[in-house]
């Protein structure tokens, strides 16, 4: 098991946010984290990367109980977690500080080339497209060699058909590099299209309503009869006629 | 086909007979209207006051206001006498050294109290009460501790930046992105390279802001710092013309150029900006 969530509950003040969640996520595995806006799903991967810490039960990697963030589990916040006074090449090895200079290089240029951004190694964030920050975002957390990489809402603030395009790069990037990711969402179509398993949670104070296993291979065809049914039964999980 | 039709014969209206040989041409008209807008414009408030002033000196007995041509005089006459140079390079001299004294201790002592919320709560009362104090309240206190001369001039500028740019820079390292601290623990940096490659990157642009409004104060106060008995200077020149005596336009010659010398202080510092921000 990589990561276990042991009854973590968590308030702020006297508002419960999170109440006895208990979940395992194994080594490789591909997890979303899915529920209504303020049912604490943000604050559960805050929680589980070291940010925050649990007001009771705890989360343990590899075993270790974790206290506090580490270089070895990278959060991706959305685009604008990238620094706009460093280039591509200087955000993406930003974490690479302890390497010698020639296996930086090689470690980032590896990267932009994965993500596909080569040709962009000198340009600031501020000529880049919220897609292309994105892409920067990931490299720089792969690019120190995580094994487990929490993305919260990371594709939120792109537009529909950029999100489309970053999911199936994600997926891609996920399948070469086999990391550990817990990823936060509140589209039940992109939870879908991404996730060996779906954790739906409650609404405020959050708790585990049931947890989809998505048994369908990559790349996921979305007009299938599969990918249709399990998307209603979410639809209908959290109590949502998929009618407008 | 039918566009590049509607397109050519737009062309043919803009030229149409006649306007070809107007006079004067169109492009000298605009470009006399641009020259007007960025130069003419700016100093017509300029040329008003002067002629104000130069209606106002020639109505009124010279020895109660020297007139523009008087102070242009006087002017002249401090360049002849080797005193020009010699005064403004005095008078920037203490400003720089008070000025680069501050910005050595505030940059610091805002970041530290900026960091951390508990520096903060402790110090942040005392600053706000330092604040209203005018610099020109520390006089007694310089002469008290430096004695008569530079060091006092240039300790009260250093006390006239050094609040306003802690204030600046504690406030810049609040509106710091929470996100990219969080990024800078996530990947462990050390101390000297958070220092280095996060905190000082984030917080730069705001402090410049900062440091162009805190280096007018300083020239602001170099007449003040300048009445302590020193012997040179542009604020020693206002005083000493007064004292010895009542060369009223050299008084106002001084003025005259601290004001010319401020407005190339706060071009300089805004080139600067400029030049990082890019």
């Amino acid at each position: 098991m990589k990561v276990r969530f042991h009854d973590v509950s968590m308030r702020f003040g006297d508002v419960e946010v999170l109440d006895a969640i208990n979940l395992d996520v194994s080594e490789g595995e591909f997890v979303c984290i899915l529920g209504p806006s303020g049912c604490g799903k943000s604050t559960l991967l805050n929680i589980a990367s070291g940010f925050l810490e649990p007001a009771a039960g705890e989360i343990a990697i590899d075993g270790v109980r974790v206290v506090g963030p580490d270089r070895r589990r990278i959060f991706v916040f959305q685009e604008r977690g990238i620094f706009p006074w460093l280039t591509v090449e200087g955000n993406i090895g930003f974490g690479l500080f302890d390497l010698p200079e020639s296996e930086r290089r090689a470690r980032i240029a590896h990267y932009v080339q994965l993500v596909g951004l080569r040709g962009f190694e000198r340009a600031y964030p501020r000529e880049l497209s919220g897609g292309m920050k994105q892409r920067v975002e990931v490299a720089r957390a792969l690019a120190v060699n995580p094994d487990v990489l929490y993305l919260d809402e990371p594709f939120g603030a792109l537009d529909s058909i950029t999100r489309l395009q970053m999911r199936s790069e994600l997926l891609r990037i996920w399948q070469a590099e086999r990391k550990t990711i817990l990823f936060v969402t509140h589209d039940i179509e992109e939870s879908v299209q991404l996730a060996d398993r779906v954790v739906v949670l409650t609404a405020r104070p959050g708790r585990v309503r049931r947890v989809v296993p998505i048994d369908i291979a990559h790349p996921r065809d979305l007009s299938s009869v599969r990918y249709l049914a399990l998307r209603d039964e979410i639809f209908g999980e959290i109590g949502l006629a998929h009618k407008i | 086909m039918e566009r590049e039709g509607e397109e050519r014969e737009s062309e043919n209206e803009q030229q149409e007979p006649g306007s070809r040989h107007r006079f004067p041409p169109k492009g000298l008209l605009l470009c006399a209207l641009a020259l007007s807008r960025s130069y003419l414009l700016p100093l017509s408030g300029i040329v008003v006051a002067l002629l104000v002033w130069q209606v106002a000196a020639a109505t009124h007995p010279a020895s109660l206001l020297p007139g523009p041509l008087a102070v242009g005089r006087a002017i002249g006459e401090l360049a002849a006498r080797g005193l020009l140079v010699k005064y403004v390079v005095a008078s920037l001299f203490r400003v720089t050294w008070g000025y680069l004294g501050a910005l050595l201790f505030a940059v610091p002592t805002g970041i530290a109290l900026g960091m951390s919320r508990r520096g903060e709560m402790a110090f942040n009362p005392l600053l706000q009460l330092l604040r209203p104090i005018s610099p020109l309240a520390w006089i007694p206190i310089a002469i008290l501790w430096f004695g008569v001369g530079d060091v006092s001039a240039m300790f009260l500028i250093f006390v006239a930046s050094f609040l306003p740019l802690t204030l600046a820079t504690m406030k810049a390292v609040h509106d710091i992105d929470p996100v990219h601290l969080s990024a800078a623990r996530n990947f462990a940096l050390p101390p000297g390279l958070m220092m280095r490659e996060v905190l000082l990157p984030a917080i730069l642009p705001q402090l410049l802001v900062g440091v162009r409004i805190t280096v007018g104060i300083a020239w602001l106060v170099v007449v003040a710092a300048e009445m302590i008995a020193v012997n040179s200077g542009l604020g020693f020149l206002i005083i000493d013309a007064r004292n010895a005596g009542n060369r009223y336009d050299l008084v106002i010659a001084g003025m005259v150029l601290i004001g010319l010398i401020g407005v190339c202080l706060d071009v300089l510092v805004r080139r600067v900006e400029q030049r990082i921000a890019a």
